[in-house]
């Protein structure tokens, strides 16, 4: 299998044959920065063409197919829009928060986005405390929700990002104790150490029972976390417009959608990175030529192909359900899916502690 | 009486209709689509046979020139032109049809002139592209095409 690490490592040494360590370096971070945020851009990009394809697939429709084959110009032309929209900037709002708060949740975005591993060799922030990081990251989105509603001085805004809020930060927790359950199984929160130890069978297989309770629970706390699916309260139109992001227009506006869809594609990575393998083909312990013609299939096609099976499964639940009232969200949160996890991580215990895992 | 279910019940309940749900849209993913591409599809539309596109009379004897449609039209969109002749061989008077003028703009296909003709003359076609550039070539006259 193809190790992306030796592309770096003849960018590093040709770097270094001529300048020294210092710049080097700096030239190499801004590489990294210009690579994650074109990946970023092209996965908004692709995040949002299969949201409209797979949201018009589940309603009998066709969806986009005018603007270019298959309507994949669609989305170019509503870039394009979006970018040439006007800022509108609200008299009595508090400017500073009102400008900073995009940048707040674009900002945890991209810090999480990093953390995944894309493929073998490529991983952009990997240290001993990853998966630690990845949800400390994600969580300082709230606080660009926060601002955007506080900032924009009006009730619906304000009424939506404290729901929001409140949603996100419950639904952090049982994200976080379904990852513990993986980590019990692991020992390490390392990305690619976690990606290393999936070689023989992914955890979903490795852990059977606890393992697939976790995936599912954090399936749905993660679609909880990122605002989507039956959970898309800040966006209930009847009643809040649109929530946090009732004032905001153009560019502001596009920051927000964006890192709506890279969050939903972030989840989905942590779900295939955590539980079906990252990019770590399907290999079956034994079967030596069946795991031979396995590791053909490039690593950046694993990852990819499994985490937008994630995506998929996330769409199907956000186009099947109605979206649930605030006190359902959060009575399904406290009253149901911490319990139910918290014994799934004792039962994980068990499991681990007697070796009854794979 | 809806059955009171506990805790777990609740769950398992729960749990087994969100699957039902699931399984409702899994099976809508895979449907063919209902998506009509118009233009791109006209040789092959198919269009379901009571749509209401315009007003025809495929045959013209069958009209008795009553005027019930005429007088159940609540636009005015029919008028009909009728005389009287003398049947030469029996001598009685008829009633019989001249012109019958339909106004495809001012009709609001509420087929209330189909429904109430005595002899099924008219009927409505599912030719539906009716756009023209001038208004007078909505006002039609239906027995002389």
């Amino acid at each position: 299998m193809f190790d992306f690490g030796i592309i770096t490592k003849w960018i590093h040494d040709w770097l270094l044959s001529f300048m020294p360590m210092g710049l080097a370096t700096v030239i190499e971070c801004m590489l990294v920065g210009i690579f994650i945020i074109l990946l970023y851009l092209v996965v908004a990009v692709i995040m949002i063409y299969m949201e409209r394809k797979v949201c018009a697939a589940f309603q009998c429709r066709l969806g986009p197919n005018r603007v270019g084959p298959w309507g994949t110009i669609q989305l170019v032309c509503d870039v394009i829009k979006m970018l040439t929209k006007e800022i509108i900037s609200i008299r009595s709002s508090d400017k500073f928060l009102y400008n900073l708060a995009p940048f707040i949740v674009i900002l945890a975005s991209v810090m999480a986005f990093s953390c995944l591993p894309f493929g073998r060799g490529i991983e952009v922030l990997d240290f001993n405390v990853g998966i630690f990081f990845l949800m400390a990251s994600s969580s300082i989105g709230v606080v660009g929700v926060l601002l955007a509603g506080w900032g924009s001085n009006n009730k619906y805004s304000l009424i939506g990002a404290m729901r929001s809020g409140a949603q996100m930060i419950s639904y952090e927790l049982s994200a976080s104790i379904s990852l513990l359950t993986i980590i019990l199984l692991t020992d390490t929160m390392q990305f690619s150490e976690i990606v290393m130890r999936q070689e023989d069978t992914w955890f979903i297989f490795k852990g059977h029972i606890p393992a697939f309770i976790a995936f599912v629970i954090y399936l749905i706390a993660g679609n909880a976390e990122v605002n989507r699916g039956p959970f898309d309260l800040p966006e209930a139109e009847s009643e809040l417009t649109a929530g946090f992001h009732t004032e905001y227009s153009g560019m502001h506006f596009g920051l927000f959608y964006v890192a709506e869809f890279v969050n939903l594609f972030i989840i989905a990575g942590v779900a295939a990175t955590i539980f079906l393998g990252g990019w770590m083909p399907l290999h079956i312990a034994g079967w030596e030529n069946f795991n031979a013609v396995m590791d053909f299939i490039p690593s950046i096609v694993w990852f990819f192909g499994k985490t937008l099976f994630v995506v998929w499964l996330l769409m199907w639940m956000k186009w099947t359900f109605p979206r649930l009232r605030i006190d359902q969200i959060l009575t399904l949160e406290w009253k149901y899916l911490i319990p139910i996890s918290m014994l799934n991580l004792l039962i994980m215990t068990i499991v681990v502690v007697f070796k009854l895992h794979f | 009486m809806k059955k009171k279910r506990g805790y777990i019940g609740s769950l398992l309940f729960g749990i087994k209709s969100l699957l039902t749900g699931f399984g409702v849209t899994g099976k809508e993913f895979f449907k063919k689509k209902v998506t009509e591409e118009y233009p791109d599809n006209r040789d092959t539309l198919q269009i379901s046979p009571r749509f209401r596109g315009r007003l025809t009379m495929p045959d013209p004897s069958k009209c008795i020139a009553c005027g019930l449609c005429q007088m159940n039209c609540p636009n005015d969109t029919i008028s009909l032109v009728t005389e009287m002749i003398t049947d030469k061989e029996t001598g009685k008077n008829k009633k019989v049809l001249v012109s019958y003028n339909y106004d495809l703009g001012a009709c609001m296909f509420c087929q209330l002139c189909v429904n109430v003709c005595p002899h099924d003359a008219i009927q409505f076609s599912t030719e539906f592209e009716n756009a023209v550039y001038d208004r007078n070539h909505l006002k039609l006259t239906l027995n002389k095409e």
